[in-house]
């Protein structure tokens, strides 16, 4: 098969010219040939082969199809920092109408208003779910918005002072990341104990001094829990002059204590809770501060503003903390973001609306708690291990090694984490709920 | 070219004649309600209420249908953003990304996730053969991250040589994106920036004076952001090395290279790709994009963890693995997963002979506009981009004009080498005819007073932006504009 969209001696599918174009081309250029336009020394011309072969798009998708399909088709229960809620079809056909999704970052605000509006609303809708004045466009996602976060409270911060205090349950991977980001402000990372999924107050109290300059905890916690001390933990980082960050998603703070209101300074998170179905872990980092701090915020920031009109317009704003102008003295060397996925959980945010988003959140509490009383009736399982109130997840113990269990499981269609010797964690959610039962079956069967 | 952007209205203001008009309006103007939480969680951990807009789904389809009129992409119209290589992105990318298959979580085990596993490992070996590199690794999520990662990973190598602390410097030519600066800093670097030649390339010279003990890093550019191929490649590659310090490849303008030079031959030794420009994955308005950086196999042991590798004896089977003095993580799980997906079936589609040629009509368009377009362009010889000077007007204008004429501006204002800059990459997707609409509109602005650029723009969705209105008096959510009334 031939023409304009196969592969073969045209070269790019996607570069159009005719090779009389190309001859016109060359010839008001002056070159007799494309190759004369290479200014690149013999020595390191590269004469090889990628030794990739070319496809037709239908043969691109079989493969890469193909591919994927070796994927198993395992029922989720995973969560841990990665979510699922159904996204609804709405989401996907107005996020990928192509001019929001090929369009560039708004450095021409007059001809990109659609985009800006979006993410200003974007900006709105978390600001009423955390209560703090100041969100910005995104970050990549949760762990590294917690470290912008800890940079943050570095500058802002009016003592000198290094430490960073993080709880226990802090996952690895976030913990690596933050140790990584703040490392060259020469910030320490220090843990300090919790108490039943929840943060040790007396802990925490003992831990703290004024070289610390910021406290974390999550709510709900990775371990599922709700946390039930926010307002000591923020009393306590205000007491040493530390930034109190709180972690949280955008489904949560829907019904969760509001983090201003309980000291906040931060809220971080993975706003792709809403939007973004299972993606490997792919997400949208919530960063949420107070006005206070507007100048040393990281990352992009839509605010409004007039035209030569008077017309209310948008237009990325505060430019002068960024890299592009500000250089090795920028808050942040974040340019490329995540604005689509925002744009994606603002579309999904407002279709649920105020109503919808609550019953969704009271769904994750409803569904965690039914289901860890399902297995708590299960012989050689209790759930929850911690007495406490549960969102989305919550560890349970297992008589069995835990790592046995979730093979067992898998064997069986399932996917459940293995979060300890004897511990299993497992997440539901409207995306999965409808296969509770057939869960509950296979962990009698393998428990 | 004609244009004219939509513009949806609230309907009190038409071109300014009556004040304080606005488009199309807010979701929270439109409608906005105040619900009490009830929650089967006890009082005390709950909030009272929560305000959100509430709208029916045709309602919303249209809001979001109109803000996408008044927004401009690729698909609407040329993009010539110079440094940004807006190329179309092929739908069915798009497609393969939405496959439930695609859709799953990080944490499974490796045995459930081969398909996952196989598309990254195949990644790896695509992105290494591309760039002359041994190992990638795919995690950073964005261009600066993966600059940010490749200067950990210069940081764990000197360290494990025992001159982490000896080596506080990291040199970034005065030329070089942003990002090169704020990621050094952000990694606790010094800085040293080193000032280009007289012909817009690193001073052989100057380089030489630079380069010392102090020396962790020298991030390149290649070509430069003039456009200009850096001839001179392996004597500064001699001299960062002799000088014990490695070199590093911004992937940003790799889009000139494809099949022609890799970086790898030409003696960097760490590189990031920039697959939102490059492999065709979509800017979505500013991200997400993805980062992933190569190595020369000295420095693979201290990429980030976990990479993808075929298990030993396992029948085809790959695995996950931490690389051996790994310098840890620099994202929560594996990055922009769907955009790692896009960029592996751009590349399976192009294949060599589609990528080779991509970046031959790549440099050919560059050539080609630059050749039709009024502007001096005053240095040569450039390959996919070039930038060309505004001379007396003024570069900003220029693009706030271009927008009447239906195209999108280039990058201006930037490198500062060249005053008034325009800088220019038409990418390979457009033909001649398109390049001939392109190079119109530049002449035509061009020939146009300076009255007239600075009222521009005209036709599209908003009239100037007052920048200093929003900088001065900001209003960062539609709580501060209610505060406002």
């Amino acid at each position: 098969m031939s023409g304009r969209h196969e592969s073969g001696e045209r070269g790019s599918p996607y570069a159009p010219h005719t090779a009389e174009e190309t001859e016109a081309m060359l010839s008001a250029i002056g070159a007799d040939d494309v190759t004369e336009l290479f200014d690149i020394p013999e020595s390191v011309v590269f004469d090889g082969e990628f030794d990739i072969d070319e496809r037709t798009e239908r043969e691109a998708e079989r493969h890469v199809r193909g591919l994927l399909s070796r994927n198993d088709d395992l029922t989720e229960f995973l969560g841990r920092g990665h979510y699922e809620h159904y996204v609804p079809s709405l989401v996907d056909h107005l996020s990928l109408r192509s001019e929001f999704l090929t369009s560039y970052t708004q450095y021409q605000p007059e001809i990109t208003q659609g985009f800006l509006q979006a993410l200003f609303e974007y900006q709105s809708m978390l600001v009423e779910l955390t209560g703090l004045g100041i969100v910005n466009a995104s970050m990549y996602d949760h762990a590294t918005a917690l470290a912008e976060a800890a940079l943050l409270a570095a500058r802002v911060r009016s003592t000198d002072g290094d430490r960073v205090l993080v709880p226990d349950y802090l996952l690895d991977q976030r913990r690596d990341v933050l140790e990584n980001y703040t490392d060259g402000a020469g910030l320490s990372v220090e843990t300090f104990a919790t108490d039943d999924g929840n943060v040790d107050t007396d802990a925490l109290a003992e831990a703290i001094d004024d070289e610390a300059v910021m406290v974390y905890a999550e709510n709900p916690t990775t371990r599922g829990t709700v946390e039930e001390n926010v307002e000591a933990i923020g009393d306590l980082a205000d007491d040493h002059g530390a930034l109190f960050c709180l972690g949280s998603d955008p489904v949560a703070l829907s019904i969760l204590q509001e983090p201003e209101s309980v000291g906040a300074d931060v809220v971080v998170g993975d706003a792709a809770a809403l939007g973004l179905p299972t993606a490997y872990g792919m997400g949208l980092g919530l960063f949420a501060t107070r006005e206070d701090f507007v100048r040393q915020v990281p990352g992009r920031l839509v605010g409004a503003s007039e035209d030569a009109a008077d017309n209310r317009t948008y237009t990325l704003t505060l430019q002068t903390r960024e890299q592009h102008i500000r250089r090795e003295r920028a808050t942040s060397n974040i340019c490329t973001n995540q604005a689509w996925v925002a744009l994606r959980t603002a579309i999904h945010a407002a279709y649920l609306g105020p109503e919808g988003l609550v019953d969704l959140a009271n769904d994750c509490v409803r569904l965690a708690d039914d289901l860890a009383e399902r297995l708590d009736g299960i012989s050689g399982l209790k759930a929850p291990v911690h007495d406490r109130h549960h969102f989305r997840e919550f560890v349970a113990h297992t008589d069995q090694p835990a790592k046995a269990v979730a093979e067992d499981l898998e064997a069986e269609g399932f996917a459940v984490h293995a979060v300890g010797d004897h511990e299993v964690q497992v997440c539901i959610t409207d995306a999965n709920e409808h296969a509770a039962d057939d869960l509950v079956a296979a962990f009698e069967e393998v428990a | 070219m004609k244009y004219d952007q939509a513009r949806w209205t609230d309907g009190k203001t038409m071109e300014g004649e009556d004040a304080d008009g606005q488009y199309e309006p807010l979701l929270s103007e439109k409608n906005s309600e105040e619900v009490e939480v009830e929650s089967p969680l006890p009082d005390e951990l709950t909030r009272d209420s929560v305000e959100l807009p509430e709208l029916s789904e045709p309602e919303l389809a249209r809001h979001y249908t109109r803000l996408s009129q008044m927004n401009y992409g690729v698909d609407s119209g040329p993009y010539p953003l110079g440094s940004c290589t807006m190329k179309y992105n092929p739908k069915f990318t798009e497609d393969v990304a939405a496959l439930p298959s695609a859709g799953v979580h990080h944490d499974r085990s490796d045995r459930s996730l081969q398909g996952s596993l196989a598309l990254m490992h195949g990644l790896q070996d695509y992105l290494a053969e591309i760039g002359g590199m041994d190992a990638v690794s795919l995690q950073p999520p964005a261009g600066a991250a993966g600059e940010f990662t490749g200067i950990l990973v210069a940081k764990a190598f000197h360290e494990a040589n025992g001159e982490g602390d000896q080596r506080d410097e990291i040199i970034v030519p005065d030329s070089a994106h942003g990002t090169n600066f704020a990621s050094a800093a952000l990694a606790g670097y010094e800085v040293v920036e080193l000032p280009s030649g007289d012909d817009g390339r690193v001073d052989l010279e100057a380089l030489e004076a630079a380069a010392s003990d102090r020396t962790a890093l020298f991030m390149l550019t290649n070509p430069n952001t003039l456009g200009l191929f850096e001839r001179d490649i392996e004597e500064i590659a001699d001299i960062v090395h002799d000088a014990g310090g490695l070199l590093y490849y911004d992937g940003a303008n790799l889009n000139a290279l494809l099949g022609q030079a890799r970086p790898g031959d030409m003696g960097f030794d760490i590189m990031h790709y920039n697959v939102h420009k490059t492999f065709a994955t979509p800017h979505g308005g500013g991200g997400p994009g993805a980062g992933p950086v190569g190595v020369v196999s000295d420095l693979a042991e201290f990429l980030p963890a976990p990479r993808v590798r075929e298990v030993e004896d396992g029948d085809g089977k790959y695995e996950r693995f931490e690389p051996e003095s790994s310098l840890g993580k620099v994202h929560g799980f594996e990055g922009n997963w769907l955009v790692l997906v896009k960029t592996y079936a751009y590349i399976a589609r192009l294949g060599d002979e589609g990528l080779t040629d991509a970046s031959a009509k790549a440099v050919l368009n560059a050539n080609y506009l630059a050749s039709q377009v009024d502007y001096e362009v005053p240095f040569e010889p450039f390959h996919h981009e070039f930038v060309a000077s505004a001379g007396d007007q003024d570069a900003a204008d220029v693009a706030k004009r271009m927008l009447d004429y239906g195209v999108h501006p280039p990058t201006t204002k930037w490198p500062e080498i060249v005053s008034e800059a325009l800088m220019t990459e038409p990418t390979e997707i457009e033909n001649k005819d398109t390049l001939d609409q392109l190079a119109e509109a530049f002449n035509a602005v061009a020939a146009e007073d300076d009255e007239t650029l600075a009222n521009a723009p005209n036709r599209t969705t908003a009239r100037r932006i007052d920048q200093t209105s929003a900088a001065r008096n900001l209003r960062l959510s539609w709580q501060s504009l209610d505060s406002e009334e």
